[in-house]
């Protein structure tokens, strides 16, 4: 159990002091990557008690796909280092916003925390029945029987954001030219190639 | 005290032995991969030190250690440095979960194909730090080119990795192998093979889609500033992981450890014997294509992905299912 406790205290440490300099660093990159050292600490926690499903997920889902859009983005954007401190800063519009934003988060875990207590047959990890399935295929059991209805409407929703994403992005350019490979393979020399007499003085217009 | 000691002990140590016959595998299929080439194009390849050529990588690898790291004054030195053993480190911890035979794996834990998943989809960070951390424009541009490809392929890995485990039902790389047990399947699922193949090639940069590296256009892409050892990681991290692509393939397609047939002269081979057989001639493939393929050109390579191999891959998903529930081939759960 020792050994237990130790790697539980290495991890959170860890998970916290990285989500402290996410928002402290002053180069925004590195925020992304103790972004990402935060979110494999998480993954590693969920490893900890038993929900390996769950810790590879995270990793694959915001680790592997989330944190490299985000790396993207920042460098695309070219936004690397910020003058200013956001504590140093004296007249900073974001400390008002984030310090509601991050009060009202506290309220609501307050609330959850705390009506969790007070719920009546609650399933609690104490109660929680050992058994020999693993931990994948009880998520399936779950997801696919109880909650199919929940988890096909989470399904669409994501589809739709996708769908939106790219239309707000979409533009039609006019004059780009576009490679179709049937035509180029289908072609051949006696439809590709045409002579022309050539008048002297005056060339000939070649339309392509 | 002592106990956790004695354990940790033992986990080095066995660590220890699963490092050095990777990283001298590494060593030799580098050589491998020079000698094919060499011969595909009639030349020799490396042959000069030691027996055909074999100390051929040592003799690099001294090379690199006794070279200058240098350092470009404008990069981010921390993010520069740290590159190169993130790729390193993540190529060789994936290991971990291969099972070489029964019992001759590291850790055999129920989640191992979405660890592997998983390891291989970080493999992106060495190579995006190492472009972004170099402060120049090759680099950089490389490490963007080779961020989008991984990205994408991981799609397509993704779901042909879904098509196995719905005929397995079980995410254990061991309990994969042993499904397959009386049919590899890369007979059933021979258009996943190619297509897992394919995008294994892309996935680690290999020819035909090494466009992160393209030489022609960006000089060496994201390597272009490192030098001397941190070179050499970068190097060895990348045949590490073309060695567990191949590893993933033969585990996931070609039976792993299991015999070709279970009858007598056959079986008497060990199973970790069969895996390096399988593993090198997935990687004679990789070294042939190499030698034999031209480049793609880099919107080619994105259509391919997303436009072939995706739906491709979606609707041959879609049909293992409703063949296995239509025959009532369903692996059973036993709960």
């Amino acid at each position: 159990m020792i050994v237990h406790t130790i790697f539980f205290y290495f991890f959170s440490v860890i998970a916290i002091f990285s989500s402290l300099m996410v928002i402290t660093s002053r180069s925004t990159i590195n925020s992304v990557f103790f972004l990402i050292l935060d979110f494999i600490s998480v993954g590693c926690l969920f490893i900890m008690v038993g929900a390996e499903f769950l810790g590879m997920i995270l990793l694959i889902v915001y680790v592997g796909a989330v944190a490299v859009l985000f790396l993207f983005v920042v460098m695309m954007l070219n936004v690397a280092e910020q003058k200013q401190s956001w504590f140093i800063g004296k007249k900073s519009t974001h400390i008002p916003t984030g310090l509601i934003v991050s009060v009202l988060i506290l309220l609501e875990l307050l609330v959850v925390v705390g009506g969790w207590r007070y719920k009546e047959d609650l399933m609690s990890s104490s109660s929680l029945l050992i058994s020999n399935i693993s931990n994948t295929h009880q998520i399936g059991l779950v997801m696919y029987t109880d909650y199919i209805l929940y988890f096909q409407i989470a399904g669409i929703v994501l589809l739709l954001s996708m769908i939106g994403a790219i239309l707000l992005t979409f533009r039609e350019r006019v004059g780009v030219k576009k490679q179709s490979y049937i035509n180029q393979i289908s072609r051949n020399p006696s439809t590709a190639v045409e002579l022309k007499e050539v008048k002297s003085n005056q060339g000939v217009k070649i339309d392509d | 005290m002592i106990e956790y000691l004695q354990i940790l002990g033992q986990e080095i140590y066995k660590i220890i032995f699963l490092l050095v016959p990777i990283l001298v595998s590494v060593a030799m299929i580098v050589w491998l991969d020079r000698r094919v080439w060499g011969l595909v194009q009639k030349r020799r390849g490396p042959n000069v030190v030691g027996p055909f050529g074999i100390f051929q990588t040592l003799a690099d690898a001294l090379k690199y250690i006794f070279k200058e790291i240098i350092i470009p004054a404008s990069a981010n030195k921390v993010v520069f440095i740290l590159a190169p053993i993130v790729t390193m480190t993540l190529a060789l911890v994936a290991w971990a979960v291969i099972p070489m035979s029964k019992d001759l794996v590291l850790s055999d834990i129920n989640v191992g194909i979405l660890y592997l998943f998983a390891v291989s989809s970080l493999g992106v960070y060495g190579i995006i730090m190492g472009g972004w951390a170099s402060n120049s424009k090759y680099p950089f541009l490389g490490a963007i080119r080779s961020a989008a490809q991984m990205v994408s392929y991981e799609v397509s890995i993704g779901i042909i990795i879904i098509n196995v485990l719905i005929c397995v039902g079980s995410l254990n790389l061991n309990d994969i192998v042993i499904a397959q047990t009386d049919l590899w399947y890369v007979i059933p699922l021979f258009p996943m093979f190619v297509i897992f193949f394919i995008s294994a090639l892309a996935e680690t940069n290999r020819p035909p889609f090494d466009l992160p590296e393209a030489e022609a256009e960006l000089v060496a892409g994201y390597q272009t500033e490192y030098s001397g050892m941190m070179y050499a990681m970068f190097w060895l991290g990348e045949y590490a992981n073309i060695l567990l692509m191949c590893a993933m393939g033969s585990i996931l397609f070609l039976g792993g450890w299991l015999p070709i047939m279970d009858i007598y002269p056959l079986n008497l081979i060990p199973g970790p014997l069969w895996m390096i057989v399988k593993i090198l001639f997935l990687f004679l493939l990789f070294a042939l294509i190499k030698a034999i393929v031209p480049r793609y050109r880099y919107d080619q390579l994105m259509r391919l992905g997303w436009k072939i191999f995706l739906p491709l891959s979606l609707i041959y998903l879609v049909l293992t299912a409703s063949f296995l529930f239509y025959f009532d081939k369903l692996p059973k759960v036993n709960i």
